[in-house]
């Protein structure tokens, strides 16, 4: 591996050497290196691209590193991973792709993930995207995740896009069980002339299901945001999603959060506020001694941690 | 020392321009200053002018000697001049350690912040996570926010109505919060205040009203005059005393 591709491991992983427990690094297309454990399987697919992550039940406190790294100019990446999380068991999954691009041609990495949460199972996903590179040719990532989390289970989804890429389509569609919760939270930013499209849609199809889907995000320069939601009430249940957006330069955001409840004890809130930053924001911590501009960046820095 | 020369602010109004400061001069020395008098008689004002947020229609500020005037918020904030707001802002995302770490200008550590928010009544452990946002009373950032202040501990520090939202329960509390700043921060301290306690342990008193300095001497001859006077603020109340 070279110093680029370890640096990107590093920035969207935290991974310096090897982590410990389970692992896949993926690098320009290709396996740079597995590990599996003793409860967490990893196999290649037979019949497409991609990984299945299967974690047997009752595993509890194990951490897998699932990272994809692109350093190649021109390389079009898809990948469908899947993960089989056994019931009753409490991992963290750490996904993340990292596109260093100095080429003229476009770098692309589109990862399908599908999530079998089990029952009683508790599973936290950790995926960021990154990009950098000063060649012409676009970074590119359109990742698809699918969530199926049975009875009782809990998925948590942290999702971050903090720099560098051109485009973005984030599609994610979930059902949950009864009992089952599902808690997404995204950050991210754009700039110079970036767009990023994110796409909700949850079914609250059990007894008591509960969703929480909040973005948050900054578009910068001319970048261009679109947030759409959806949250669906097929049963009594609890549902709530939120956008949030700072708008700085000539940047613009959309946000559609919508909601259909389909049952007379579906309880579903949205919310979505879109602005600058607040004069009195940036003036109080001129007043710590910040200029204008370290204002902003800690407004920025505090509002995507 | 902090000194105002021949201050004035107008403000643009339905029917033209409003003077809100008409030609106040007042030099604050190290000490401990309450600026008071009737709601809408420029105090706010002028403490937003001293900190650099508004600008002067015209006069001057120097800071020990320096004319700061066209100074920013920033720069005057870097010469020593701390600003406590008298609704502080909320921030999503940024906690109250964050805050205090800013206001102190480098790494603080964990037991230093929660020194800051013990001295402000505040239970530390409680809050040096918290976001500054909505999940936070009015009266916890009132006092995050005088936290900050003690972080930066700079030569003047001005505090806009500190007691504002702030429960009997906990006033006395911050009362001794600025007895002991008195005591220990050694600079020039101007509280922005209608509460008697605090104008108490004031070494001076300034009184604005309508826009103009009224009195501003040692508290002992202010504050008897004030709290006789106290009818003086509404001429409608006046002019009926005088008929009964």
């Amino acid at each position: 591996m070279n110093d680029t591709e370890k640096e990107l491991l590093k920035i969207i992983a935290d991974m310096e050497g090897t982590p410990s427990g389970a692992y896949n690094i993926r690098a320009n297309g290709a396996l740079e290196s597995r590990a599996t454990t003793e409860n967490i399987d990893i196999r290649t697919k037979n019949d497409k691209p991609g990984i299945d992550i299967i974690i047997k039940p009752n595993t509890k406190g194990e951490t897998v590193h699932i990272p994809v790294i692109i350093d190649q100019t021109g390389l079009s990446d898809l990948v469908y991973n899947d993960f089989y999380i056994g019931d009753n068991s409490d991992v963290t999954i750490m996904a993340g792709c990292g596109i260093h691009n100095c080429g003229s041609d476009e770098s692309r990495h589109d990862g399908i993930h599908t999530f079998y949460v089990g029952k009683n199972a508790r599973v936290k996903y950790v995926e960021r995207h990154y990009g950098e590179g000063d060649g012409t040719g676009g970074r590119v990532m359109n990742p698809t995740t699918v969530v199926n989390i049975a009875e009782n289970g809990y998925m948590e989804m942290e999702t971050s896009q903090i720099k560098g890429i051109d485009s973005t389509y984030r599609k994610t569609r979930a059902t949950v069980a009864d009992g089952g919760t599902l808690i997404i939270g995204e950050k991210i930013m754009t700039h110079g002339t970036q767009t990023a499209d994110t796409d909700f849609s949850v079914d609250l199809n059990g007894v008591n299901s509960k969703a929480n889907v909040v973005s948050r995000s900054v578009a910068k320069d001319k970048s261009h945001q679109n947030f759409l939601s959806n949250i669906n009430g097929n049963n009594a249940c609890s549902g709530h999603t939120e956008c949030d957006a700072i708008i700085m330069d000539s940047a613009n955001v959309s946000a559609s959060p919508t909601l259909g409840a389909n049952h007379i004890d579906a309880a579903l809130i949205h919310e979505a506020a879109i602005g600058k930053i607040a004069g009195d924001q940036l003036i109080k911590l001129m007043t710590l001694g910040l200029t204008e501009q370290q204002a902003e960046e800690e407004i920025i820095n505090g509002f995507l941690k | 020392m902090l000194e105002l020369k021949n201050i004035s602010f107008s403000a643009d109004a339905e029917n033209g321009k409003k003077e809100i400061l008409k030609d106040v001069s007042i030099k604050f020395e190290n000490g401990f200053i309450a600026i008071t008098g009737p709601n809408g008689g420029g105090k706010s004002t002028l403490a937003r002018i001293i900190a650099g947020i508004e600008k002067p229609t015209s006069g001057s500020i120097y800071l020990d000697g320096e004319d700061i005037t066209d100074l920013s918020v920033t720069e005057r904030a870097k010469k020593g001049i701390s600003f406590a707001f008298q609704q502080p802002v909320r921030f999503k995302g940024i906690t109250v350690n964050d805050l205090i770490r800013l206001a102190a200008g480098r790494d603080i550590t964990i037991s230093e912040a929660c020194d800051y928010l013990s001295q402000v009544g505040l239970c530390a452990r409680d809050y040096i996570n918290r976001e500054v946002n909505a999940s936070l009373s009015g009266g916890e950032l009132k006092r995050i926010e005088i936290a900050t202040v003690l972080a930066r501990g700079t030569a003047v520090s001005i505090f806009d109505e500190p007691e504002a939202g702030i429960d009997l329960w906990s006033f006395s509390n911050l009362i001794n919060v600025f007895e002991k700043m008195r005591d220990n921060l050694g600079g020039t301290i101007i509280i922005i205040s209608h509460q008697e306690r605090i104008l108490n342990i004031a070494d001076k008193v300034a009184v604005i009203a309508a826009g103009e300095l009224t009195a501003y001497d040692k508290k002992s001859a202010v504050l008897p005059k004030l709290l006789d006077s106290s009818y003086d603020a509404c001429k409608v109340l006046k002019d009926n005393m005088k008929e009964a």
